[in-house]
């Protein structure tokens, strides 16, 4: 059971276009409006717009939701009841992003003045970008394309040249140490994640999002063949989204807020929020790479998006958990994880999926 | 990277006060490092020469605002020898119990700053929680959950109030088992002691050099406590020991203080079984000191405090002077910092117990 988002809104433009604003306009004889806007290309055109600003804004509000479940969920684990603005603290965030919106934006006085606007511009734009590619349900996507495995994580890798650039550019020296740490740190675990990934990819044929979520609809979900793949995905994602144990680019004990410290105001309640909307895509892959995606008992009853949505957020509720239990480690250490640790078990992991591939098993 | 020198401070997440801490760095590897004090000097010493000896109390209080009452203590201890008075023998059980629970309470502060300071906000509210409990034991005890005012020349305040022995027991049981959940949380986590294990090992002769005292000096396997070396009060009637490691990493004082809470815990056992029931608790001090100097030293949680005074035979101390611990180990900081990673100057610093307002006076 699912919702056919495109399928739907094309329904209702061609509704209201052609039923009503159309014939509107014909009987006002305005004639030539009536057959523009009465195109199937005119039709496809808002159709589109439409799907892209209900996608963006269901993913802002699983972000939302996301910071949210942090501030509760960690308050349980310290002992507190987190926070308590509105009921149940739903409004918390909404206040966060009212008092970002009153701040004077500063702009340092020796920062590089292009490159320092830039910056934030890449970092959130990539983020918010990344939610196009993510299916929610069969009929719930923005995007299908047959490459959009590849697109999200050529998206995913952009951001920590905009942490390089944005650190750099604010001539500061804990944001110049922070976007080193940040570039050497998010470089070195893109390589185990994506190996993690490709070995999905054997397993599954196919580069889709969809594709492999079909694919584990009928065989098997991956995480069970693949739990070493799956476990090096988790820990590469909390390093890619920069979450307590490896949030070393913002390491706040010793360099103060990290990479983003010249960044006030709006700036940093966008580049924090997208961190979270990181961490949702974060999320949304590890469920629909490992996790069957929005497969799950009682399909006729419970709409698939349900499913996708409550795995993505036990999927961050374990990097909750992580934040909770762990103390960040040292750049050193982070870079020895990644390369002697999480390498190595990334190419078993593919050796395993090569195996199970050739033997076919699933 | 060419080599920088980067401030830690004045304002900075890792300092715990007011100072600042210059490190030069090449690229992640600290090369040099220069602590850089005076941000909070209030001319303590000067101040006090213009109060009466009662009124200094409090005053010594607010030396530091992690362990107030050792503070007040060693003033009172010192005023005692200058003047010559004999504190009654439950007036010393209820001060040493005191002291062990500051003890407790300024080591929980320590492991609560330690915890953001190695990126884990978990154990801060944990050890803040518990540390809720102790302020609760002071507050009824005499009134105040800080600066407590507490100690007399010549004995304290007031008498420990009805049931205070009732609910220490009850703390006391309770804060134990809360101890093996932060060994659960901190010791048995590797992240944790990946952090901390051969992390800036200090060397006995260096730190006995560099005047380092206190839980760092016994983390290095120096056997040295002045509750045990020159016992003042009761502690040479107390059945104890001295909690020493010998690794003089990060992680043997960070064992060293836990062992210590476990062990003061311990002493104020003993002194609730061996403190008299009743009797003084106070005997009145002469307003007047003779001219002549006193001095007294105790092992306060950071390290060995001392202070000497002299008395010019009026009711001011013609000079008082101070010697607090972590001002001098903050002097072997350098010492411990080079050669490690920039990420590492919190949880080198933090675990020393940062105090500034002892550091600076």
């Amino acid at each position: 059971m699912y919702l056919d988002l495109w399928q739907l809104l094309a329904g209702l433009v061609h509704w209201l276009m052609v039923d009503i604003i159309g014939p509107i306009f014909g009987w006002l004889s305005f004639h030539g409006i009536e057959g523009w806007l009465t195109r199937p290309e005119t039709l496809y055109f808002i159709t589109v717009i439409l799907v892209v600003l209900i996608v963006f804004v269901v993913g802002m509000l699983v972000s939302i939701t996301l910071i949210w479940q942090e501030r509760k969920m960690l308050g349980r684990f310290m002992d507190r009841r987190g926070t308590q603005t509105g009921p149940i603290g739903l409004f918390q965030n909404f206040a966060d992003a009212l008092k970002t919106l009153q701040k004077e934006i500063i702009v340092p006085a020796n920062a590089d003045k292009l490159i320092y606007n830039a910056a934030p511009v890449i970092i959130i734009g990539t983020s918010l970008f990344l939610m196009a590619t993510i299916p929610y349900s069969e009929g719930f996507y923005a995007s299908d394309s047959d490459l959009s495995l590849i697109l999200t994580f050529a998206i995913f890798s952009i951001v920590p040249f905009g942490v390089l650039l944005g650190g750099w550019a604010s001539n500061n020296k804990y944001t110049l140490i922070g976007g080193m740490r940040a570039a050497a740190q998010l470089i070195s675990y893109e390589i185990p994640m994506l190996l993690s990934v490709v070995s999905v990819v054997i397993l599954a044929g196919s580069l889709s999002l969809n594709d492999i979520v079909w694919y584990q609809q009928a065989h098997i979900w991956l995480f069970i063949p693949l739990i070493i793949g799956f476990i090096v995905f988790l820990i590469a994602m909390v390093a890619e989204v920069e979450r307590i144990p490896f949030d070393l680019p913002e390491a706040e004990a010793e360099l103060v807020e990290g990479w983003g410290t010249e960044y006030g105001g709006l700036r940093f309640g966008l580049i924090m929020m997208s961190e979270y909307a990181r961490g949702f895509i974060g999320s949304a892959l590890a469920t629909l790479l490992f996790l069957g995606g929005w497969d799950g008992p009682f399909k006729g009853i419970v709409p698939d998006g349900l499913w996708f949505l409550a795995k993505v957020f036990i999927v961050f509720g374990i990097f909750i958990w992580m934040r909770a239990a762990l103390p960040r480690v040292r750049t050193d250490q982070i870079l020895a994880i990644g390369w002697k640790k999480l390498l190595p078990l990334a190419v078993v992991n593919i050796f395993i999926a090569i195996l199970f591939k050739t033997a076919g098993w699933f | 990277m060419a080599k920088m020198w980067i401030n830690m401070g004045p304002q900075h997440p890792m300092t715990h006060g007011l100072w600042n801490l210059r490190v030069e760095v090449d690229g992640e590897t600290i090369t040099d490092a220069e602590p850089v004090i005076g941000y909070l000097h209030r001319g303590w010493e000067k101040m006090v020469e213009d109060r009466h000896y009662p009124q200094i109390i409090p005053m010594a209080d607010r030396l530091c605002y992690g362990s107030s009452f050792t503070w007040s203590h060693v003033y009172c201890l010192a005023a005692e020898d200058l003047m010559g008075v004999e504190v009654p023998e439950r007036a010393k059980y209820i001060r040493v119990m005191s002291d062990e629970l500051q003890r407790i309470g300024s080591h929980l502060m320590w492991l609560a700053a330690i915890g953001p300071d190695l990126g884990n906000l978990t154990i801060f509210l944990y050890a803040m929680r518990e540390r809720e409990l102790f302020m609760d034991l002071f507050q009824s005890l005499c009134g105040a959950r800080m600066t407590y005012n507490f100690p007399r020349i010549g004995g304290v305040r007031n008498d420990a109030p009805p049931n205070w022995e009732r609910d220490l027991v009850r703390t006391l049981d309770y804060f134990e088992k809360r101890m093996d959940e932060y060994e659960d949380l901190v010791d048995r986590n590797s992240v944790f002691r990946m952090r901390m294990v051969d992390l800036a090992p200090l060397s006995a002769k260096d730190a006995i050099n560099l005047g380092v005292t206190g839980p760092s000096l016994r983390g290095s396997g120096v056997k040295y406590d002045v509750r045990h070396n020159d016992p003042y009060e009761i502690y040479d009637e107390l059945d104890w020991h001295m909690c020493v490691r010998d690794e003089g990493d990060v992680y043997a004082r960070y064992r060293v203080r836990m062992d210590e809470m476990r062990m003061s815990v311990q002493i104020v056992r003993e002194c609730l079984k061996k403190m008299p029931k009743s009797g003084p608790i106070r005997v009145k001090p002469p307003r007047t000191a003779p001219v002549g100097t006193g001095m007294a030293r105790m092992e306060d949680p950071r390290g060995e405090s001392l202070m000497y005074i002299i008395g010019d035979g009026t009711d001011k101390p013609f000079r008082l002077k101070v010697r607090s611990p972590f001002f001098v180990t903050l002097s072997a900081s350098p010492v411990m910092l080079r050669s490690y990673k920039v990420a590492d100057v919190p949880s080198i610093m933090g675990m020393l117990d940062v105090c500034m307002g002892e550091t600076d006076r």
